[in-house]
């Protein structure tokens, strides 16, 4: 490499670079001068700095980072890819936001920069097109979700579940690799643009059929897509809730990005097809498939939970379902679609474990815990509200409009009706998920409160951010253009 | 000045919330401020509209990147069914005076569903009518769920579940619509002018029609309507019966026979000897007019007798518009006013005058209590929504029922008389409710008189209101017909005519 190329590189990488040493700050920060600080402080100066870490990054996104992009692929930034960055730091922004009611540790500085490494793999994980770099930033997040997942020493919950994602994730990088080393071999090359050329000549390799489908399985585990699913309902109950909130939304947002480049990028040559009755092997069948287990499972499971972090798990994954479809689509306007969606359900669910933390002191977790909540406390409920009914898809929140669009671009193809069979499945398991999302807010507003239960107080920094991303649930629902043109256009630039 | 009437709703439901609470007499006011705003603007609009044309009142693109508008236009169809959402809603104010618990919440709701309403009404791109149409769900589940009776919270979610159910069917096929037809365009305008290909009419017309008239309450998915209709508070089952049902009747109009014509057309082979969906659904239609009277024939609660009358009314709203003809489709629409007033009326009597002063509904204990004594007006208003209920001439139904069967005759002569069978059944039950309500035996246990508060002015106010529309539009039905035949002629259902129209 030349000199050239490291300012280059510098260049390129300064929003996650900012986002990286703002951890390292926070971690000396709070072990030097805030070390005698009351817990309450350590917490909110360190969510300050991390915050004004992150939007400083936002700032460089937004202001003056133009495209460009490393040799082999090992950093590519486009502006869709700078985009979803934005999105991520966002989403890390509201968490940082939202931690205000929480107390579970003391080892303050250490959480915030755990947080922030995993934001920095996040950044890298979407502005990159190699796949050692793919493979590398990925353990790079999971390592520090694994450790944020487990974070709360006191709970033993929260150690189970730390380790319960350990394990799966350990095996499931582990079956990535292989499949990545399959198609390196095949290939000869690291870069997806090559492995898109090779793939082309020979796409009915059986070593190309094994790669594809160990590569779904790796990346699966980390959207939550059923069957790679089981450790989710673990790691959202047990996990600390904003660690919790983390994996469920910003860390979707990412691997879904990742998966649809690999895909798309990648493996076009194999795509297939799983339209109906004229199906052809390739992996948009084999993703539909997980997408339907995901759909039904997710979905159907959530209905017997009692417990609301593990009915939100369940209706992850039936999400994750809904976004594969537009991984089977493959077109631009799926592209478009998908990167909506996630974002927005991001938004929604980010909300939802707000929601959760600010409860945290009253231990709430069964859905019965909930009961009377909308006269204990009108705002918190009323936003819990509107992230249900979004992640419901009920007109006029976000979450309609992304799956709206979604369906679009599903009937959208060359076949009109061939995959309307995975749009009406997915019509079905939504009239499925309002029932158990409605479930939880009856509790809220038609069960009167439990005798002796008084009005819940709610920190002022979490209630402005609580509203601040219900505002832009609906905003994105009512204008869903404001959001759309600029993926729009940056999903055109690419192409 | 139309649209206002969506606006001035749901700010009137913000501004219900923001009233005290200890004052919850400044909402109940707020509210019915609200809906008589609404109805003057409805009465305004068809006023200033009489001849029924299509005019539009907003059109601003909404969503460019996919070509969706905000487009709010109203031609007589929808002059018609503004006009009576804008009654039913000032009537539904007015019975539910006596609400205390949670008086805020349930005028905000109650405002956000008008709004919605009023919304699906006057929408002419077909995105945002289902926008309004899916955001009318949620306030029905928390009104029945928070302040109904019977097996609320059951009910409330069998209720919304169907509705649900019903819109992602509309979804899928709005989106198959959307893709199918390449316009970039929801507009109602264009879609109604676009060929699309018959053999995808075929299964959207079906798709879409069906979504629609699960909210419309055709048998065999009514079930939701009578448990729906007796949980939910007197307002709410006023605005259910009245109102939400002909939110499906209007979908099933305006959406699936006018976009997807040709899905009436003959398939060209027979199944079960039906030869088209015009017959499938027409079938399915009397059945639910034959079968909604005589169970309603047979029920012990008093609300499920009205709940049940309601299916088997909306059966003549389903058949009208199966007729294919102008009179039977002119009927059809009749009948969505006319039923949306007299069925206000009935669970207005039955949930408000009686249930709310006897606390049973159940017609046995209610022939014990000499209701006829002890609320006359009670009485006499329910004689004459019965009557009006049954089709006797000088009452709104008359006209409605005569044209639907009249168009029946024209397209299935032997329907008509099962139709007519379902009228005579129609008759029985109301008698033996009538009877058993107001005219039963002696009083056996008798209820003290000083118990029984007596009909209070708001009461008096609605069932004027309600009484007043069924009756004067029965007398000078030329009053809708105006507007509606010019609806039904106009250029939207140019496909329609040239198509199925026989």
């Amino acid at each position: 490499m030349t000199g050239s190329s490291y300012s280059e590189l510098l260049r390129l990488t300064a929003p996650e670079i900012v986002v990286a040493l703002t951890g390292i700050l926070v971690l000396v920060l709070d072990l030097s001068f805030l070390r005698r600080a009351s817990l309450a402080l350590r917490f909110r100066s360190a969510a300050v700095a991390a915050s004004s870490g992150c939007i400083l990054a936002l700032a460089m996104l937004e202001g003056f980072s133009a495209p460009g992009g490393l040799p082999a692929g090992m950093l590519v930034v486009n502006p869709l890819t700078q985009l979803v960055q934005i999105a991520l730091l966002v989403l890390a922004i509201l968490v940082f936001l939202l931690t205000d009611s929480a107390r579970f540790t003391t080892h303050v500085g250490e959480y915030f920069a755990l947080i922030l490494f995993a934001t920095t793999a996040m950044l890298l994980l979407v502005s990159t097109q190699n796949l050692l770099i793919i493979f590398i930033t990925i353990e790079f997040l999971s390592l520090s979700l694994y450790i944020l997942t487990g974070f709360d020493k006191e709970s033993p919950q929260s150690a189970e579940a730390g380790l319960k994602y350990f394990l799966f994730g350990g095996m499931s990088a582990g079956i990535l690799l292989f499949g990545m080393s399959l198609l390196y071999g095949l290939s000869g090359s690291l870069v997806l643009g090559s492995i898109a050329a090779a793939v082309q000549d020979s796409p009915a390799d059986p070593l190309l059929t094994l790669a594809i489908v160990m590569v779904l399985t790796g990346l699966g585990f980390k959207i939550a897509a059923a069957p790679f699913h089981m450790w989710a309902p673990e790691v959202y109950q047990g996990a600390p809730t904003l660690s919790a909130s983390l994996v469920a939304s910003s860390s979707k947002v990412a691997s879904f990005f990742a998966l649809f480049v690999i895909f798309y990028l990648g493996l076009m040559g194999a795509v297939g097809s799983a339209a109906w009755g004229h199906y052809s092997a390739g992996w948009a069948p084999v993703i539909a498939i997980v997408a339907v287990i995901s759909m039904v499972w997710g979905n159907l499971a959530a209905i017997a939970q009692t417990s609301v972090r593990r009915l939100i798990a369940y209706s992850a994954i039936g999400h994750a379902g809904y976004m594969l479809i537009a991984l089977v689509v493959h077109t631009g306007q799926s592209l478009i679609a998908l990167v909506y969606y996630v974002v927005t359900y991001a938004l929604a669910t980010v909300g939802v474990f707000g929601v959760l933390s600010a409860l945290e002191s009253e231990k709430v977790d069964s859905i019965a815990d909930f009961r009377g909540l909308g006269k204990r406390a009108p705002g918190l409920s009323f936003c819990l509200l509107i992230f249900l009914l979004s992640l419901a898809g009920i007109p006029p929140l976000a979450g309609f409009f992304g799956k709206f669009y979604v369906f679009v671009s599903a009937l959208n193809v060359a076949d009109r009706s061939g995959l309307l069979w995975l749009v009406m499945l997915a019509l079905a398991m939504s009239v499925v998920s309002f029932y158990y999302y409605l479930r939880v807010l009856k509790q809220a507003y038609v069960s009167e409160p439990a005798t002796g239960t008084v009005h819940i107080q709610v920190p002022a920094i979490t209630r402005i951010a609580l509203w601040a991303t219900a505002a832009l649930v609906v905003i994105l629902g009512c204008l869903p253009d404001l959001l759309l043109s600029r993926i729009a256009a940056a999903v055109s630039a690419i192409r | 000045m139309l649209a206002w009437t969506i606006y001035l709703s749901f700010l009137g439901a913000v501004a219900v919330t923001l009233t005290p609470t200890t004052r919850p007499v400044i909402a109940r006011f707020l509210a019915l401020l609200t809906t008589l705003a609404g109805l003057g603007l409805a009465i305004v609009a068809v006023a200033q509209n009489r001849s029924g044309q299509l005019i539009t009142i907003v059109r601003t693109p909404w969503i460019p990147a996919l070509g969706i508008e905000y487009h709010l236009a109203a031609d007589g169809i929808s002059l018609v069914l503004v006009l009576l959402t804008g009654i039913a809603a000032v009537a539904g104010v007015l019975f539910s005076w006596n609400i205390e618990r949670r008086v805020k919440d349930f005028f905000a709701l109650y405002l956000v569903l008008i709004g919605a309403v009023y919304g699906v009404f006057l929408s002419f791109d077909l995105f945002e009518l289902f926008v309004f149409y899916e955001i009318a769900i949620i306030p029905k589940y928390f009104l029945i769920a928070i302040w109904g009776s019977t097996r609320r919270e059951y009910a409330a979610m069998k209720l919304v579940l169907y509705s649900f159910a019903g819109s992602a069917l509309v979804l899928a096929g709005m989106v198959a619509a959307y893709v199918v037809s390449g316009e970039r365009t929801l507009s109602l305008e264009t879609l109604a002018h676009f060929p699309f290909p018959v053999h995808f009419q075929m299964w959207a017309f079906p798709l879409v029609f069906v979504g629609f008239a699960v909210l419309a309450g055709m048998w065999p998915f009514h079930t939701w309507a009578p448990t729906g209709h007796a949980a939910a508070p007197t307002a709410a089952s006023m605005l259910l019966a009245g109102v939400v049902m002909k939110l499906g009747a209007y979908g099933c109009l305006r959406v699936a026979m006018m976009l997807f014509p040709r899905g009436l057309d003959p398939w060209g082979f027979h199944v079960l000897a039906f030869g088209s969906w015009q017959q499938v659904f027409a079938v399915l239609a009397v059945i639910g007019i034959v079968y909604g009277a005589s169970i309603a024939l047979v029920q012990k609660d008093l609300k499920f007798v009205v709940g049940y009358s309601s299916v088997s009314h909306m059966g003549f709203v389903l058949l009208g518009l199966m007729t294919l003809n102008q009179v039977g489709l002119s009927g059809a629409v009749y009948q969505m006013f006319s039923h949306g007033i007299i069925a206000g009326l009935l669970f207005a009597v039955v949930g408000r005058m009686v249930y709310d002063r006897t606390h049973t509904r159940d017609l046995g204990e209610l022939s014990r209590i000499p209701l006829a004594r002890l609320i006359p007006f009670a009485a006499v208003t329910f004689v004459l929504a019965f009557m009006a209920s049954i089709g006797l001439p000088g009452f709104s139904g008359f006209i409605a029922e005569l044209e639907v069967l009249i168009g029946t005759w024209r397209a299935f002569p032997w329907m008509t008389w099962i139709a007519g069978l379902g009228i005579l059944i129609g008759i029985a039950f109301s008698w033996r409710a009538l009877q058993a309500t107001f005219f039963g035996e002696p009083a056996t246990a008798k209820v003290p008189e000083e118990e029984m508060p007596p009909i209070s002015v708001p009461e008096r106010l609605g069932a004027y209101l309600l009484l007043a529309s069924t009756i004067v539009l029965g007398l000078y039905p030329r009053l809708l017909m105006d507007l509606i035949l010019p609806g039904l002629n106009g250029p939207l259902f140019e496909q329609l005519r040239q198509g199925g129209w026989r």
